[in-house]
């Protein structure tokens, strides 16, 4: 019998965006032959949800899904206390996308002082903030299965993993999602006539897209192995950052012409300077269509 | 050296800025750039190659001239209003003590695009001006104070009205100076911009 890593996933205020994301992982029967769920919301586990709640189960890995709120409860017992529990007896604790990083949609529940685990949005909260070194954040709406098994394996292995400020891994958020974009030529020309759906123009200057200032891997590690969002023809929606959800997803939100958000490290002076020298300039094969029939 | 260069470049813009201020843009040479130095007309060439190169030199010279008073005003804290008044006061300020450079912005520069076309465009030229403008605005309206439109009716009214007094400045029919027309015109942008 192979020695499988434990894990307890716990869905906290969640919809389940995530167990859904990793069920979307194509090698689901070799991870599973690694790792063990003592409980897992849809996936057959060894333990019940009330055994999980009223003993202590042996595990190596907490995952959270989902906001967090001391009111809440699963098996009448608040997440708080399921989290104090078994924070004590694992490795490593992962919140497992952006709610149980940040707070994501969930902090608009009526659960009272709804955030993640150790993030209120960007502020950093002070609940459980001896669990800081044991855990590791894999933000996204939702995170992106193989993000998610890497890191799982990263801690199997014991491989040292890089944190950024909001305990990510650097492996795979230290990109921004225009990182790959197949639209970067649209962006280098400011060529903003986009249409959704479309495979032409870029959708940062008019319809909404944060892929500039988002960090993830979407345009690295595809999702479902083929796409992203922004190469689909869609806009990146920020989903990784403590700021989501922003409104207006499918609008960039500009003060007389200029970008409220900027790319990342890009001074306003910069930009400004570039994308006047890009406009100046019309570049015909970019204004066409890519396949003109 | 190349601080001396640069200086001497700088001579030559000048110089042919008010040249082309008296003589008209085109009546104006070369040689006549350098005998008003008392330069050799080889010695020219070394600065600038052709007279194009000169006109397109001298746009950006004047951009980064103004664009750096502009920055600093939009570098202090200050409300909207006042700085508007700043970059009138600036503007017309610089039109009276170098009226060859406005004079040559707008009755050369956008007058013969032919000579800016390669090279100058778009706004290329007049970047470090343009882009302290779209500062002015766009932490305006972050703030606040200005309204939230169209960057260019907002860079047409405000522009637009400041060229259109030095024009007229320079035909000799405003009663006044420059000066005396700032709080008038102040407010009126101001009025026409502000969310007030």
């Amino acid at each position: 019998m192979k020695n499988k890593m434990r894990v307890l996933w716990l869905s906290a205020i969640a919809c389940n965006g995530n167990t859904h994301s990793f069920l979307n992982y194509p090698f689901l029967e070799q991870f599973l032959d690694d790792f063990e769920f003592i409980y897992h919301p849809v996936i057959d586990s060894h333990y019940t949800l009330e055994d999980i709640v009223s003993k202590e189960i042996p595990c190596d890995i907490l995952l959270i899904e989902g906001a967090i709120s001391k009111e809440f409860q699963r098996a009448d017992v608040s997440v708080v206390d399921i989290i104090e529990k078994y924070s004590k007896i694992v490795q490593k604790i992962v919140t497992v996308g952006t709610c149980a990083t940040f707070g994501g949609i969930f902090r608009e529940s009526g659960y009272s002082e709804t955030s993640g685990l150790h993030f209120d949005q960007d502020k950093p909260s002070e609940r459980f903030h001896d669990l800081l070194d044991k855990t590791i954040s894999v933000s996204g709406c939702p995170v992106h299965p193989e993000v998610l098994v890497n890191t799982l394996y990263a801690i199997k292995k014991s491989a040292a993993l890089k944190l950024d400020n909001f305990l990510r891994p650097k492996e795979f958020y230290a990109y921004t999602i225009h990182n790959g974009c197949t639209r970067n030529e649209y962006f280098e020309y400011k060529v903003d006539n986009h249409q959704f759906g479309e495979l032409e123009g870029c959708m940062f200057y008019d319809h909404g897209c944060q892929a500039p200032f988002t960090h993830g891997s979407c345009n690295k590690i595809l999702w479902n192995e083929v796409n992203s969002k922004t190469r689909a023809g869609l806009s990146c929606m920020g989903c990784t950052e403590p700021t989501f959800p922003k409104q207006n997803l499918f609008s960039t939100k500009k003060n007389m012409a200029i970008p409220e958000n900027l790319p990342v490290g890009v001074g306003k002076r910069v930009y400004l300077t570039l994308a006047g020298i890009s406009k100046a300039f019309k570049i015909d094969r970019l204004e066409k269509k890519l396949f003109d029939d | 050296m190349l601080d001396r260069k640069k200086l001497k470049k700088e001579q030559i813009m000048q110089s042919a800025l008010e040249l082309f201020a008296s003589k008209g843009f085109y009546s104006t040479t070369i040689p006549d750039i350098a005998l008003s130095l008392k330069m050799s007309v080889g010695n020219m060439y070394n600065y600038f190659k052709s007279k194009d190169i000169l006109a397109r030199e001298i746009i950006k010279y004047i951009s980064v001239y103004l664009g750096k008073k502009l920055r600093e005003i939009n570098e202090e804290d200050i409300p909207t209003k006042e700085k508007t008044r700043k970059i009138i006061e600036v503007y017309f300020k610089t039109a009276s003590l170098k009226p060859e450079m406005i004079d040559y912005f707008l009755r050369i520069y956008l007058s013969n695009r032919e000579v800016f076309k390669d090279g100058c465009e778009g706004m290329i030229c007049v970047n470090e001006f343009v882009t302290e403008i779209m500062i002015y605005f766009e932490e305006g309206v972050k703030c606040g104070d200005l309204r939230e439109q169209d960057f260019f009716s907002a860079f047409g009214l405000f522009m637009g009205y400041l060229g259109g007094m030095v024009f007229l400045k320079g035909e000799n029919i405003l009663p006044k100076d420059l000066d005396g027309y700032v709080d008038d015109i102040a407010f009126n942008i101001y009025k026409a911009l502000s969310t007030e």
